[in-house]
């Protein structure tokens, strides 16, 4: 008995779920990157489950597209991360307010 | 058997996602990142996206996490503060929550995907398949992510330059 692919899509959501609130009350700009990349695998495996109960393969060919584009965007965003803390010799989002009202 | 071993590995993963948010310090949060990657490679596998799962390994564990942990320790972060919850951070995320939690139940309760039994092979299944696939059909989206991947990596390059103004400026 396998299990149903509900079981997968809810897994899915409660991951991103715990991925989003991660990024709303986290200060750490490293941790809520951390967060940011835990939301885009739960997306990559509701992908993949479709995909294997619909029988096609679109869904895992999308997700190996989507591992390649997480590659990237990690490395940029960590180097704008080093950069940043080469200006403000800080990572806490609530010291970094310049851009505020 | 597979459900027990589904039930195992989303328990796992999701007990090290929570693991994530609540660590206070970013490299406790980097290995629970690990942790729950592997957990959703071996979700992967019970899938039958076995390629999926060993790039998943490769790439996320392999190269994001390793690159996480350089950062931390290049940053030197002592400690950190745990979060705290108050102020209009605490009321958004609140907000934010129950209207996913709700959304979630809707779905567990009247959601119906209508799907059966798995089917057949899928592409991670076949190394075959799936390479028929990149190399057919989605051929042009191959090609624009060496793209992407390239202009990454100048952009990497450019951002992590040591700005410092020159001699001759002056």
């Amino acid at each position: 008995m396998t299990p149903s692919l509900e079981a997968y899509v809810m897994l899915s959501a409660a991951l991103f779920v715990i991925g989003f609130l991660g990024v709303l009350v986290r200060k750490n700009t490293l941790v809520i990157y951390m967060c940011l990349e835990l939301m885009l695998v739960a997306a990559t495996l509701a992908l993949v489950a479709f995909s294997r109960f619909n029988g096609t393969e679109d869904g895992d060919v999308f997700v190996f597209f989507i591992l390649t584009v997480a590659a990237a965007e990690v490395a940029v965003g960590l180097a704008i991360i080093v950069a940043l803390f080469r200006v403000r010799q800080t990572v806490q989002v609530d010291q970094l307010d310049s851009l505020k009202h | 058997m597979e459900h027990f071993a589904f039930t195992c590995l989303s328990v796992f993963s999701l007990a090290c996602a929570i693991g994530v948010v609540l660590s206070k310090n970013a490299i406790n949060g980097a290995m629970c990142l690990l942790l729950c990657l592997a957990g959703i490679a071996g979700l992967f596998v019970q899938l039958h996206a076995y390629l999926l799962a060993f790039v998943l390994v490769l790439v996320y564990a392999g190269a994001v996490v390793a690159l996480f942990l350089f950062i931390v320790m290049l940053l030197d972060m002592q400690g950190g503060r745990a979060w705290k919850f108050r102020g209009f951070n605490a009321v958004a995320g609140m907000i934010a929550a129950v209207l996913l939690v709700t959304g979630l139940n809707l779905l567990a309760v009247r959601g119906r995907l209508g799907a059966g039994p798995p089917l057949g092979h899928s592409a991670g299944s076949s190394l075959k398949l799936y390479s028929y696939q990149l190399f057919t059909t989605y051929l042009l989206p191959v090609q624009v992510m060496g793209f992407l991947l390239l202009i990454s990596m100048l952009g990497v390059i450019v951002l992590s330059r040591r700005v410092t103004p020159k001699e001759d400026d002056k």
